[in-house]
C-alpha cells in the first residue's frame, strides 16, 4: 500500500480544506474525536502516492486465508454479528427482467428482513432491523421509492452505463443527475476499466471527479470491477485514485464480471482506505459486491473490516454488502441460533 | 451479554475449544505416564515423577516419569534389538508404517492439537492449523523417502540407533522432524521430549502401538536435561539429533567429542526481517505478526530482528504499533487468540529482564495496552525500536514476543547488518524488486531465506542453520543425508603399509645439487615462517630428505587473513573454477616424474605406487573440475505458487589437515573438492611427508589460482591444530590427521560450532574409487540454503 512519508491528517470539517498536520497516526486512531464526514471531498491527484502503492499477491492471499481462522464468533456473538450484517446490506436486484412487482417485493423485504417470530425468540425486536439500502437500475427507482414510503432506507441506483460503463460520457453524467432527480440517494457508478489497464490515472481521476460533481448531494459509490483489473496492484492504485477524486464508497464489482468480490481484492481496497484515512482524515466506505451468498462469508468480511479498519467502520455509513441471496442464508442461521435446529430456506419469506 | 449489546460493541466474544476429550484421555491414563520402551509403557523400578502443567492456567496435567540411566539403557537395548530387522524389511515396508503413522496423526488431529495447546500454551489456531498438519505432512513425505531410498540412495546405510532430543516450543512437530527421517532410513530411535511438554510425544507413542510399528523402533524416555545427558553419552547411540538452545548444543558437542557420534544441531537464532522501501508495507507488517508473534515468539527462526530502511522507518513502525494494538493475548484454547502463554515463569522473567535491558540501552519500548489473563505466564507483544548493532537486544536471542529494530540505509548495509551476528538460521526479505530480493537472499549467511513471506515450512524443503545456529538439515532430500552414512567399501583397501626401509630403488634419480627451501604459502606468496625455525623431513628410514618451515599460530592467523581477503572466490563462476582445476591437472601432469620422485623419496614406496598416486591426484583434479559446474542444488516441491531453491553454497574458509598417507593425493583431493565449490582453504600438509604439498605451490602459482584461495602452513600438527580449529573465522575443519586427535578437534570446535569432518578411512575408500564416497566430499564442501520464492501477480 501507499507509504506515507508523514502521517498527514485533516481535522477541519471544511470540505475543500486539506490541512496537513503532523499528528502520529496512532494517536489518531486512539482518540476518536475526529468526526465522521458525510462525504469525502477528495484531494488533488497525487501521482507520487499512486506510484508507491504495492500489493504483494501471495502475502495478501496468505493474510486473507489465515484471517478466517484467526477469529471466531460463536453463540450470542454470532447472532449479533449476523444481525449487523443485515443492516449493512444493499439488498439488490439488477436484472434485465426486473419489474415493479419484483422491486416492490424486494423493498418490502428490506424493511422486514427477518421474521418477527425469530426476532422475538432472539430478543432483538427493539433493533428495528432494516437493510442498508435497496439497490436497483434507474428505471426501478420509482417503484422502489413507492414501496419504501415511510421508511428511512435509501434507494441506490447503479449508473454511468452500468455494468460496462462504455456509453457516451455526457450521457453517463446525465444518467447520474436523472437518477438523483428521481430520488436516488446513492449512486453506484462504474469506472472505465481501460484507464486502469493503461495506467492513465489522470483520466480516471477526472472521470470520477466529474461523476462526483454530478452526484451532489447523493453518495458516490465507485465500482472498480476488480475482476477486470488484472492485478492486485492495479486495484490498490484505482482505489486510491477513486478516493482522491471523491468517492464516498469504493465497491469491488458490478456482480456481472466473471470474478466478483474476493477477500484478497477486498483486503487491497480496505488497506487503501486506511492509507487514505491516515493521509486525509477522510473515512471512505467499502462495498464488496457479487458472489457473497453465505452467512459465514459475510462474517469473514466483517472480521476483515474490523481487523484492518477498526470497529468504527462496521456501520452502514462506511460498509455495505452488495447482495441478493445472502439475506436468506443469514435468516436460516438466525433461526438456527433461535431454535437450535438447522433451518430451510422456504421457511423464510422471499424478497 | 445479550445480542443487542454485542450488536453495538461488535466484540468477538469467547470461542473456547473444548478440552473434554483431552481431559478424558489424560484421566483414562490416571494422569500418570511411564516411558514408552519396546512398544509398552514401562515404569522404572523406583520410579520418580515430575509434573507437567498447563502454563496458561498453572493447572497440573499429568505426572511424568523421570528417566534414569537404567531407563535410557533399556530403551537403547530395545532400539538395538529392533534396528537390524527394521532396516532389512526394506523401504517399501517401512513406507507402509510411516504412511500409517501419518494417517494416525490425522485421525487424532484435533485431540493432539488440544493436548499440545494445553501442555505448551500456544494458541489452538496454531496447533490446529500449523503444527499438527505439518506433522502429518512430514510422515507422508518421509513415507515416500523410505520407499525411494532403496533405489535412489543404494550406497547409503542407516546410522543404527539415534538419540533425539526435542524442545518445548514445537513439541510434536520437532518430534516429527526427527523421528520421520530416522525411521524412514532404517534407524531406530530413543527420543526424549522436553520436560515442559512431554504429553504429545506420549500420545504419539500410542499411535505407534495402534499402527503396530515393530516394538523398539521408536522409544520415548521422558525426563529433563539429566536424562538427555544419558542419551547423549550412551555408547551404543551413533547419532544425536538435538533442537534447542545454542548453549545446550555446545554442551552436546562437548559431550560427544570423544566418541565421534554423528551430530545434528538445530539451535538458536536472531533472524533478520529486512523491509526495503519498495516493499508492500502492509503485507510486511502482517509478515512481522507471523515472524515474531507466532508461538509467542518462542521460535528458533523467529524474525526477531527487524531491519527497516531508514526512509520508511517512521511510517513502517507506526503501522507495526497500530497492528500490535489489534493482537489478542489470552487463553490459548480460545479460537480468537493470537498470543498464548509463555512456557514458564522462568522464561517470562527472562523476557522481562531483556526488555528492561532494552530500556537501559535507550531502546523505545512499545507495548499495547492489552488485557492479560490473571493466571499463567502471559507477556504482551513488544517492540523495541531505535537500537543499534551494539545493543545486547540486537545480538542475543530473547525467545519471546519481543521484536527489536534498527534501520539501514542501503540494501548492501542491510546485508552487512543481517550477517553481523553469530547466528545464521533464517531470514525474511521484503521487497517488490526481484533483483534486489534475490541478491540479498544470496548474500545472507543463513540456512533459510523467505522472500516476501516468513515462517513457512514444508517437509520437502530443508531447514537448518549456518554458523552458531547449528549444523545439519531437516526435511527434503538433504535431510536424510544426516540419517544415513555411506556404505563401507565392500573390499576395503587397507592403507598399504609403506615400506620401512631396505628397499632398493633401482631407478633412483640423482638429487639436484641446488638447495631447496620450501616455504609457507600464504596469500599467493611463498613466505618464511614467522618463528624462523625449520623442521627436518625424514623418510621412514630416518634419512633427511628435506626441510620445511615450522609454522606457528601467527602463520595460521596470517593464512586465515589471506583467505579472508580472497572472499571474491565464492562469487567466481563455476566455469572459471572448473577451468582453473583443469589447468592445475594439466600443470601437474607436466611435472609428473618430479612429483613421483618426491613421493618415493619421502615415503620410500614403490615407484609404481608413487606414480599411481600422482595420476590419481591428476584424476581428482579432473573429477572436481567436472563437478564444479554440475553439483547443483534442487528445486523443492512445496506449496503451489511457491518455489524453494535449495542452493549449494560454499562454507567459507575451511581448515584442512592432511593425512600422512598419500602425501600428494590427500592434499590435492581435499583441496580440489573445497575449491571447486568456491571455498577457500588453509591447509596443514601431511606431517611426515609435506614436500609434495610444498612442491604443489608452484603448480598453484602457474595455474591462475587467485591469491589466498589455497594457503599452506607446514609444521607440527600438535603445534598448529589448536590455533586452526579454534580460529573463529574458519567455518569448517576437514581433519585427516592422526585419529588420536579426533576428540580434540571436536572439542575445540565448540567455540563457533564449526562443521567438523573427520575423514579417517574415507580417504582409503575413495582412493579405491568407491563411488559412494565421491559425493561425500562435495556434500561436505557446501552448506545448503533454502530460498523460498513465492510468485504470482
Amino acid at each position: 500500500m501507499a507509504k506515507l512519508k508523514k502521517n498527514h491528517i485533516i481535522e477541519t470539517q471544511s470540505p475543500a480544506g486539506f490541512n496537513p498536520t503532523n499528528i502520529d497516526s496512532r494517536e489518531l486512531t486512539q482518540n476518536k474525536l475526529i468526526p465522521i464526514k458525510a462525504q469525502n471531498p477528495g484531494i488533488e491527484l497525487d501521482h507520487g502516492l499512486i506510484g508507491e502503492i504495492q500489493a504483494n499477491p501471495t502475502a495478501i492471499i496468505h493474510r486473507t486465508t489465515t484471517l478466517k481462522n484467526r477469529r471466531s464468533v460463536k453463540s450470542h456473538w454470532q447472532t449479533a454479528w449476523l444481525l449487523k450484517a443485515i443492516t449493512l446490506m444493499d439488498l439488490t436486484t439488477l436484472a434485465g427482467d426486473d419489474t415493479s412487482g419484483r422491486v416492490t417485493r424486494l423493498a418490502t423485504k428490506a424493511q422486514n428482513p427477518v421474521s418477527m417470530e425469530i426476532l422475538q425468540m432472539l430478543k432483538v425486536e427493539e433493533l428495528n432491523l432494516q437493510v442498508g439500502a435497496v439497490c436497483v437500475y434507474h428505471e426501478m427507482i420509482a417503484p422502489a421509492l413507492d414501496a419504501l414510503k415511510g421508511s428511512s432506507i435509501p434507494v441506490a441506483a447503479v449508473s454511468t452505463g452500468f455494468p460496462a460503463g462504455l456509453t457516451p460520457f455526457d450521457l453517463r453524467l446525465a444518467e447520474i443527475r436523472e437518477s438523483i432527480s428521481r430520488g436516488a440517494r446513492e449512486i453506484d457508478v462504474v469506472i472505465s476499466r481501460r484507464h486502469v489497464l493503461t495506467e492513465n490515472w489522470e483520466e480516471l481521476y477526472n472521470e470520477i471527479k466529474l461523476f462526483k460533481e454530478a452526484c451532489n448531494p447523493a453518495k458516490l459509490k465507485v465500482i472498480l470491477a476488480t475482476g477486470e483489473l488484472a492485478i492486485l496492484r492495479n486495484i490498490g492504485k484505482a482505489s486510491m485514485v477513486a478516493m482522491m477524486a471523491g468517492a464516498d464508497f469504493i465497491k469491488t464489482s458490478t456482480g456481472k464480471e466473471p470474478i466478483n468480490a474476493t477477500l484478497p481484492a477486498s483486503l487491497v481496497m480496505v488497506r487503501a482506505i486506511r492509507s487514505y484515512f491516515q493521509l486525509t482524515g477522510n473515512r471512505v466506505g467499502f462495498k464488496p459486491a457479487g458472489g457473497i451468498s453465505k452467512a459465514k462469508e459475510s462474517l469473514q468480511y466483517l472480521m476483515l473490516i474490523k481487523e484492518e479498519l477498526g470497529t468504527e467502520w462496521l456501520t452502514p455509513g462506511l460498509f455495505r454488502f452488495g447482495a441478493s441471496s445472502l439475506l436468506n442464508d443469514i435468516e436460516r442461521q438466525l433461526e438456527h441460533q433461535a431454535t437450535g435446529r438447522y433451518s430451510t430456506s422456504y421457511r423464510h419469506p422471499q424478497g | 451479554m445479550n445480542a443487542i449489546n454485542i450488536f453495538e460493541s461488535m466484540d468477538y466474544g469467547p470461542s473456547p475449544e473444548s478440552t473434554t476429550d483431552a481431559d478424558q484421555w489424560l484421566e483414562n491414563r490416571g494422569r500418570k505416564f511411564g516411558h514408552y520402551i519396546a512398544g509398552q509403557y514401562r515404569q522404572s523400578t523406583k520410579p520418580k515423577y515430575f509434573t507437567t502443567c498447563n502454563p496458561a492456567t498453572g493447572e497440573e496435567l499429568a505426572q511424568i516419569a523421570s528417566g534414569t540411566k537404567g531407563d535410557v539403557d533399556r530403551a537403547v537395548d530395545a532400539a538395538i534389538k529392533a534396528q537390524r530387522k527394521w532396516h532389512r524389511i526394506g523401504g517399501y515396508q517401512r513406507a507402509k508404517y510411516l504412511y500409517a503413522i501419518a494417517r494416525g496423526i490425522q485421525k487424532h488431529a484435533r485431540l493432539l492439537a488440544v493436548l499440545e495447546t494445553m501442555d505448551n500454551g500456544k494458541p489452538i489456531r496454531e496447533t490446529r492449523d500449523i503444527d499438527i498438519p505439518l506433522v502429518a505432512r512430514h510422515f507422508y513425505f518421509h513415507a515416500g523417502l523410505a520407499q525411494l531410498g532403496d533405489t535412489e540412495l543404494p550406497d547409503r546405510i542407516p546410522h543404527g540407533v539415534c538419540g533425539q532430543i526435542v524442545p518445548w516450543n514445537f513439541p510434536l512437530l520437532m518430534l516429527a522432524w526427527k523421528v520421520a527421517p530416522a525411521i524412514a532410513m532404517g534407524n531406530t530411535v530413543v527420543l526424549k521430549p522436553s520436560e515442559h511438554t512431554p504429553i504429545s510425544a506420549l500420545f504419539f507413542a500410542e499411535i505407534l502401538s495402534e499402527v503396530n510399528l515393530p516394538t523398539g523402533v521408536v522409544n520415548v524416555v521422558t525426563g529433563d536435561g539429566i536424562t538427555g545427558e544419558h542419551i547423549v553419552k550412551h555408547a551404543d547411540i551413533h547419532k544425536i539429533a538435538f533442537t534447542g538452545s545454542t548453549a545446550i548444543g555446545k554442551r552436546i558437542r562437548h559431550l560427544t567429542a570423544e566418541d565421534n557420534k554423528s551430530l545434528t544441531l538445530e539451535l538458536g537464532g536472531k533472524s533478520p526481517f529486512i523491509v526495503c522501501s519498495d516493499a508492500d508495507l502492509d503485507s510486511a507488517v502482517e509478515g512481522i505478526v507471523d515472524a515474531i508473534w507466532l508461538n509467542q515468539g518462542e521460535v528458533c527462526c523467529a524474525g526477531s530482528r527487524l531491519l527497516v530502511q531508514e526512509s520508511i522507518a517512521d511510517t513502517f513502525l507506526a503501522r507495526v504499533r497500530k497492528r500490535m494494538d489489534n493482537l489478542r493475548v489470552g487463553s490459548p484454547l480460545d479460537k480468537s487468540t493470537d498470543i498464548g502463554s509463555i512456557i514458564s515463569r522462568k522464561q517470562r522473567n527472562h523476557i522481562s529482564e531483556m526488555v528492561a535491558l532494552g530500556k537501559e540501552e535507550k531502546g523505545i519500548v512499545y507495548q499495547p495496552q492489552l488485557p492479560l489473563p490473571p493466571n499463567g505466564f502471559f507477556y504482551p507483544p513488544t517492540l523495541v525500536s531505535g537500537l543499534t548493532p551494539s545493543s545486547v537486544l540486537m545480538r542475543e536471542e530473547i525467545f519471546g514476543p519481543v521484536l527489536v529494530s534498527m534501520t539501514f540505509r542501503t540494501y548492501r548495509e542491510a546485508i552487512n547488518l543481517a550477517n553481523n551476528s553469530k547466528y545464521g538460521l533464517a531470514a525474511s526479505v521484503w521487497s517488490e524488486n526481484i533483483n534486489m530480493a534475490l541478491e540479498i537472499a544470496h548474500e545472507l549467511q543463513c540456512g533459510v531465506v523467505w522472500i516476501n513471506s516468513t515462517n513457512t515450512f514444508d517437509a520437502a524443503a530443508g531447514f537448518g542453520g549456518y554458523k552458531e545456529s547449528g549444523f545439519g538439515r531437516e526435511g527434503g532430500w538433504e535431510g536424510i543425508d544426516y540419517y544415513t552414512k555411506p556404505k563401507p567399501s565392500k573390499s576395503p583397501v587397507q592403507a598399504k603399509a609403506k615400506s620401512k626401509g631396505g628397499v632398493v630403488h633401482e631407478k633412483k634419480i640423482p638429487e639436484s645439487l641446488i638447495d631447496q627451501t620450501p616455504k609457507l604459502y600464504i596469500g599467493g606468496r611463498k613466505v618464511r615462517p614467522d618463528g624462523g625455525y625449520s623442521l627436518k623431513v625424514l623418510n621412514p628410514q630416518g634419512d633427511i630428505v628435506g626441510t620445511v618451515g615450522k609454522g606457528n599460530r601467527k602463520d595460521i592467523r596470517n593464512a586465515v587473513e589471506a583467505a579472508g581477503s580472497a572472499s571474491s572466490w565464492k562469487h567466481s563462476s563455476a566455469y572459471n573454477r572448473a577451468q582453473i582445476l583443469y589447468f592445475l591437472a594439466e600443470n601437474l601432469a607436466m611435472r609428473e616424474t618430479e612429483f613421483v620422485r618426491r613421493i618415493e623419496l619421502q615415503t620410500m614406496c614403490d615407484s609404481r605406487d608413487a606414480l599411481r598416486e600422482v595420476r590419481a591426484s591428476i584424476e581428482s583434479l579432473f573429477y572436481f573440475a567436472s563437478w564444479a559446474d554440475k553439483f547443483e542444488g534442487k528445486i523443492h516441491k512445496v506449496a503451489a505458487k511457491k518455489t524453494v531453491m535449495a542452493l549449494n553454497e560454499p562454507l567459507g574458509i575451511v581448515g584442512v589437515v592432511c593425512p600422512n598417507q598419500y602425501p600428494l593425493w590427500g592434499f590435492v583431493t581435499m583441496m580440489a573438492s573445497l575449491v571447486s565449490m568456491g571455498n577457500r582453504c588453509v591447509v596443514i600438509p601431511s606431517e611426515a611427508s609435506p614436500l609434495s604439498s610444498t612442491d604443489f605451490t608452484q603448480i598453484l602459482d602457474t595455474s591462475d589460482v587467485p591469491a589466498g584461495v589455497v594457503n599452506l602452513i607446514t609444521g607440527n600438527h600438535d603445534d598448529l591444530l589448536k590455533t586452526l580449529v579454534e580460529h573463529e573465522d574458519i567455518e569448517a575443519i576437514w581433519f585427516a590427521g592422526c585419529s588420536t586427535h579426533n576428540a580434540m578437534v571436536n572439542e575445540l570446535s565448540v567455540g563457533n560450532l564449526k562443521r567438523i569432518w573427520l575423514l579417517e578411512n574415507n580417504l582409503n575408500c575413495w582412493y579405491d574409487k568407491n563411488s559412494s564416497y565421491y559425493k561425500e566430499f562435495l556434500k561436505h564442501s557446501v552448506e545448503i540454503k533454502n530460498i523460498w520464492i513465492p510468485f504470482g501477480e
